[in-house]
This record gives structure tokens, C-alpha cells and sequence, in this order.
């Protein structure tokens, strides 16, 4: 201990007023936290992934079950002929596979930070630690899980004969921001979603629906007003990319991703904002 | 001149009694805050009260604050505001350094996981840095005492093992400020001794300590003041031993001050009135009671129950009949009155109530019985319910005089360490 005065010691004010008042001091406890909270982020994540494959007896087979079943059941319709479905400019099984493990990557995302700050609500009522750690622990159970998934896509892709290409490695990065708009969405919905029990219901449902208003199963379209869904989704673009630069190497839609990019950056900043305010508040309201 | 290392300054904080509306409010609030405007928080909305109101206190390097007060009086609501966990209604709080807290031992657990791996993840949510642990690591295996169960998983503990083993991750924080909530309470004694000693040598290291208990031994011995808080207000003491009286009060209301005459007689026989000599009692003091009677028949060998119930005791104070004493009581017809006096009252820092009941022979019928509250008036240096007299001698066994073991004044047997 630091015998003497206390005048250099960290100094931390609480005051009824909102902590967007004070930006300056806000930001900055939010980057401190954001570096405190690595290890802890870390840690956390290891004890859920941990937990999770020791509680299990099929372990990883449960990463891969979701993509295949929704995958298998689009091959079968369309070799029956039950969904009429365009050209997709590779084989249909390899463009659905690829589709819908990049869907569950992304679905993943969305809903793991809801996921992980409800379970922390014991310790988040009682114990002050940098409240980023529970959102890169998401982000590290999110990467984790498309480790495990990678696997699948590259024994889909090897199976299908795809040859592998140095630009399809780019695809790491659009998958990169696929998995970072899905958090940035979790993260959006999470201080409402620890208020009220309804919204991890409306994820739930909207992550069904937003299934179909991508184009996962099917190529993007390009009529009017049914274009609107590659372009406008968010997506969308990340999503189409990462198909084509792994089984072709090429991107595809850049300009809509690099407004989606640059509006993600932008929201992400929002998104950390409100979490962090809100905090205070969902802490009062679930542990009174 | 120092500054405190917490101010709190007029603090408040309110909650709401319906769980809809809290959680709508809660999202008002959210709403409010992430526009940046909350408006006046300190007017209550429907169904909302103050949990805490007015609280401040300033809090030096080195002191240990008690916080004391009956269940809902705010004190785990003041704890997290400091903790920042939730911010205030009203007023302001500063915290000046390292803030940790004995709250929740084993916060982040799991039941899957060994306790080696537990350990990481639980001293990293308390903010222990890796290196630490690594460097402390057979350190906390033995503290805890669990060496053959460390790699086992935590849901195969007893809870007294888990305790432990969060105990000791929790024993290697090192902060400038610390808090307590009631931790204490749970554990063996031998557990119980380790947090106590835990928070002894971080006082003596300078660490200010926010102590909430509800054992008021523990309180007086770390406590330099306490802050005792109630549903309505709160007020803060220097001495401890008033503010642990305080308490006492508050937890232990005097009952109503009315003395509750269940029975005053029967058609036989009549008390028409009783002397009691006074109700505010003092150590050492006597307590006498006379009971004037107006008896158509004779009563004889009636049984008199006396018994001194204290507030904050479960049991019995005291409890006797004049059986208990071999003293045989008659009360022949007519008009008289019978004496009782208790010798020599050892309770402290309480009300209670004085209890006399006069039954007829064998018990077959209840004559008299009054519930009197007393109150004892001591102003003692000390928390037990009980005084006695205890002497304290020191002997030095290498001086002259004492040659050998039969030395004088070393009554009682001999411990040798």
C-alpha cells in the first residue's frame, strides 16, 4: 500500500447524471476496460467451451448437426424438384452447404452475447469487472465455433473438388465481419434483452426469417425489388462474398460491403456505448 | 491532510415494489440514458421508495467502517453503489483506488470444471492477474485444503470445500479499498478465523474496509465507526459500542413499553396491585417485584415461575421457580403480599422482558401472569449478553522470583507452546 496521499490514485466519480455527460472520461474507462478484460474474456471463454464439450457426449457433432440438416434438406427439395431454384454458378450441394454453415456462424453470433451476459447475471450483480470481457468472450465462443465449422466447410469444399486458392483465404476476413455484424446485432438487442424474456424469443424468430431473406439456399436475385434483399440485407454481402471467394476466389457485391463496413464501424461504437451505459441500469433491475 | 480514499455525499438510491414496472421503468431509464437525458431521478415514480436516502460518510486509508442495520435497510444497495455496480439516485460517491470485493466467494464457478481450473477463472473475475495465481498457485491448493480434490470437478465439493477454495483465491486480493458483505457468515470456525485474520492484515496494511455484518462481535473488533442504517434513516458513530447499541434498538424494538397482564387473578384469589421496584435495569443490580392479594381461599404451595427473556437471545435469559430453590410458597387466605426479587442481573446492552407467573399447586391453574419490559441500562465496553467478572494477571516466569513451576498467582493449568 501506498503510504501518504491518495491524490494519484485512480478516481472514480458515480453521480445520478448520465455517463454520456462526461464522454471524455467514458471513452476512456471503456478502452481501459476493453484492455483489462483480455485475460478475463479469455478465461471465461475457455469455461463455457469447456463445460459445454465435457457435459456432452457427441461434443463437436452438435457444431456441424444445424448447417447439415438445413443444407441436406435444400439438396433434397431441389433434386426433387420442389423449389425452383436459378443458376448458382457451382455445384447446388456445395452452394448450399457452404450457405447455410456460414448462416449458422453468423446466427451464432447474433445470439451469443444475449447468451453470455445472462449467464454472468449472478456474478454482474455482485462483482465489478470490465463488463467487455463478457462480450469478447462471445466473440472468442463465436470464433471457436466457426473453428470447429471450418472443419465442415473444408471437407465440403475438398469433397466437391473445389482447388484451393490464395484469395479464397480472404474469405477469413469477410467471415471476419459476419461474425463481427452479429455480435454488434446481439450486443444491440442485449441490454432489452436482459429487461425482457421477449427478445431472445424475437432473436430466435428473426434469425429463422432473416434465413430466408438472405440468400443462403438460393442465389442472390437480381429483379427488383427482390434484388433489394443482397443488397440492402447486411448481410447479405458479407455472406455472398465469403461463398464466392471460397469456392472461387472472387468477391462479389463490394460496394454494398464497404458501406456495411463503414456503417458497421460506426455502429459498433454506438452499440459498445449503450452497453456500457446500460449496465447500471439492467444490473438495478434484474438483482433488486 | 489525506483525502479520503470514499466520500459519499447525500446519497440515494430508490427501487420499485412491482416487478412490471420496475422492468418498464428500467426501460425508460435505459432509453433516457442512451439520449443522454435522465431527467430528475430523484422524485419517486408509482410504487417506487427509497431504499437509501441521505447517506454520507467519508472513508480514510486504513479505517474499517462497519455498516450495520436490520434486513432492507440499504446496506447491500449501499455496497453496490460503491462497488459501482448500479449508480445513484441521488447525491454523488467518489472512489479514490483499487476497489475489491469479498462478496461472492467462487463468483464464476463452474460445476463441470476442476477447482484447478476454477481457480483461473475465479481470480480473474476478482481481477487477480494470471502471474499471480501461477506464482501462489500450491499456496491457494493448501489454503483452501484440498490437495487431493484440485483436479476434481467443483460439483463433486461439499459447499464448505467450495467456500474454501473461493476463500482462498479471494485471500490474494490486494486493494486499497475493500468490501465485505457478510461472508463471514457462512464456513466453519476455523474457516471463520482465516477471513477475520485475512481482514486484520489488510487493515494493518492500510486498506480501508466496508464491513457488513450482522455479528456484532466481529463489527467491534474491526470496526473503527459504524454507520447504522434503518429503512428511515441512518446516523453514523464514532464509538462502536454506541452504534452497536443502536442496532440493538432498531433490531430488537422496545416491546410496545406496556406491560401485558395475561391474568390477574382467579375468583379465589386477587392481585390488586404489584409494586415493581424499577425497569431500568444495571448490571449487578437486583430486581424485586411485590404482589398485593386479596385470596378468599388459602393457596398453598403455589409454584412461582420467574423468567428473564432478552431480545436478542432465542432462549430463556434466566428461568427459575421457587422450586428451583427448595423454597416452599403459601399464600394463606385473606389480604397480603408476596416479595420476589432476582439477585444481582448479569444481562447487558438489551431490552427484555421480565416474566412472573403464580400457578396454583401442581400446576392445575394459572393465578397470576404478567410480561413486565425492562430495559438494561450498561454502558459497557464490551457485546456479549452476559458479564462477568474477569480478572487479568501477567507473570514473568524468567525473573527471580519465580524459580519454578509452583510459582504463585499461576492458577489453573499450565499451556506450553
Amino acid at each position: 500500500m501506498r503510504p501518504g496521499s491518495a491524490q494519484n490514485l485512480p478516481t472514480v466519480t458515480y453521480t445520478p447524471a448520465s455517463q454520456l455527460l462526461s464522454p471524455v472520461s467514458l471513452i476512456t474507462s471503456m478502452l481501459a476496460d476493453l484492455l483489462a478484460s483480455r485475460e478475463l474474456a479469455w478465461r471465461l471463454a475457455v469455461r463455457d467451451i469447456s463445460a459445454q464439450y465435457r457435459q456432452s457426449m457427441l461434443g463437436v457433432f452438435w457444431a456441424f448437426v444445424p448447417p447439415l440438416l438445413s443444407g441436406l434438406l435444400f439438396i433434397v427439395l431441389h433434386q426433387r424438384n420442389v423449389v425452383n431454384i436459378p443458376d448458382t454458378g457451382m455445384p447446388y450441394p456445395l452452394f448450399v452447404l457452404v450457405g447455410t454453415t456460414l448462416w449458422q456462424v453468423f446466427a451464432e453470433a447474433v445470439s451469443a452475447p444475449l447468451r453470455v451476459v445472462t449467464g454472468a447475471g449472478a456474478i454482474l450483480a455482485k462483482i465489478n469487472f470490465p463488463r467487455e470481457a463478457l462480450i469478447l468472450s462471445a466473440l472468442y465462443q463465436t470464433l471457436f465455433g466457426f473453428l470447429i465449422k471450418a472443419v465442415l466447410l473444408g471437407g465440403v469444399l475438398l469433397y466437391f473438388g473445389t482447388p484451393l486458392r490464395p484469395k479464397s483465404l480472404l474469405a477469413l476476413v469477410t467471415i471476419f465481419f459476419l461474425i463481427w455484424l452479429g455480435l454488434a446485432i446481439g450486443v444491440a438487442l442485449t441490454p432489452v434483452g436482459m429487461l425482457i424474456a421477449d427478445v431472445s424469443q424475437l432473436i430466435t424468430l428473426g434469425l429463422q426469417l432473416g434465413f430466408f431473406l438472405t440468400p443462403v439456399v438460393y442465389p442472390a436475385p437480381e429483379a427488383f425489388p427482390y434484388s433489394l434483399l443482397a443488397t440492402w440485407n447486411p448481410v447479405s454481402p458479407y455472406l455472398l462474398s465469403s461463398r464466392t471467394l471460397l469456392v472461387h476466389g472472387t468477391a462479389a457485391y463490394l460496394t454494398p460491403m464497404v458501406a456495411v463496413s463503414v456503417c458497421l464501424l460506426g455502429g459498433t461504437v454506438l452499440v459498445w456505448l449503450l452497453y456500457r451505459v446500460s449496465m447500471p441500469i439492467i444490473i438495478e433491475r434484474i438483482s433488486a | 491532510m489525506s483525502l479520503a480514499l470514499i466520500e459519499v455525499r447525500a446519497t440515494g438510491k430508490k427501487f420499485c415494489r412491482s416487478l412490471k414496472r420496475s422492468l418498464w421503468y428500467g426501460l425508460r431509464d435505459l432509453a433516457g440514458e442512451a439520449l443522454g437525458r435522465r431527467g430528475d431521478r430523484s422524485t419517486l415514480r408509482r410504487h417506487e421508495f427509497w431504499a437509501l436516502r441521505n447517506v454520507s460518510f467519508d472513508l480514510y486509508q486504513g479505517e474499517t467502517l462497519g455498516l450495520i442495520g436490520p434486513n432492507g435497510a440499504g446496506k447491500t444497495t449501499l455496497l453496490r453503489i460503491l462497488h459501482g455496480l448500479i449508480t445513484p439516485d441521488e447525491g454523488s460517491v467518489t472512489v479514490r483506488g483499487r476497489m475489491q470485493a469479498l462478496i461472492a466467494l467462487g463468483a464464476g464457478f463452474s460445476p463441470v470444471l476442476t477447482g484447478r481450473e476454477n481457480i483461473y477463472v475465479n481470480a480473474s473475475i476478482l481481477g487477480i492477474p494470471r502471474k499471480q495465481v501461477d506464482r501462489r498457485f500450491e499456496e491457494i491448493v493448501t489454503f483452501a485444503g484440498i490437495p487431493d480434490f484440485i483436479d476434481s470437478p467443483v460439483q463433486s465439493y461439499s459447499s464448505g470445500m467450495t467456500v474454501r477454495l473461493g476463500f482462498a483465491v479471494a485471500a490474494h486480493l490486494e486493494p486499497d479499498i475493500l468490501l465485505v458483505d457478510e461472508v463471514l457468515a457462512v464456513g466453519d470456525e476455523g474457516f471463520q478465523i482465516k477471513c477475520l485474520n485475512k481482514i486484520g492484515e489488510l487493515k494493518a496494511n492500510g486498506t480501508a474496509i466496508i464491513l457488513v455484518s450482522h455479528n456484532m462481535h466481529t463489527v467491534s473488533t474491526f470496526c473503527d465507526r459504524v454507520l447504522v442504517q434503518s429503512a428511515k434513516e441512518h446516523e453514523l458513530f464514532t464509538n462502536v459500542a454506541e452504534g452497536v447499541r443502536a442496532y440493538k434498538q432498531l433490531v430488537h424494538p422496545s416491546m410496545d413499553g406496556h406491560i401485558e397482564k395475561l391474568c390477574s387473578g382467579t375468583p379465589g384469589i386477587e392481585f390488586v396491585k404489584v409494586d415493581i421496584s424499577h425497569t431500568e435495569l444495571e448490571l449487578g443490580g437486583d430486581f424485586h417485584l411485590r404482589l398485593y392479594y386479596r385470596a378468599t381461599t388459602s393457596y398453598d404451595d403455589v409454584e412461582i415461575d420467574t423468567v428473564l427473556l432478552v431480545a436478542r437471545e432465542t432462549s430463556f435469559h434466566y428461568q427459575a421457580t421457587n422450586r428451583t430453590f427448595d423454597k416452599r410458597v403459601d399464600l394463606p387466605a385473606g389480604e397480603g403480599w408476596l416479595d420476589i426479587t432476582v439477585h444481582d442481573l448479569r444481562a447487558l446492552h438489551a431490552d427484555g422482558r421480565f416474566a412472573v407467573a403464580v400457578w396454583g399447586r401442581d400446576r392445575s391453574e394459572i393465578l397470576f401472569w404478567w410480561r413486565i419490559p425492562v430495559r438494561f441500562t450498561t454502558a459497557l465496553r464490551c457485546t456479549g449478553t452476559n458479564l462477568y467478572h474477569t480478572t487479568f494477571l501477567t507473570h514473568l516466569s524468567s525473573s527471580a522470583e519465580a524459580s519454578g513451576p509452583a510459582g504463585e498467582g499461576s492458577g489453573g493449568h499450565v499451556v506450553s507452546r
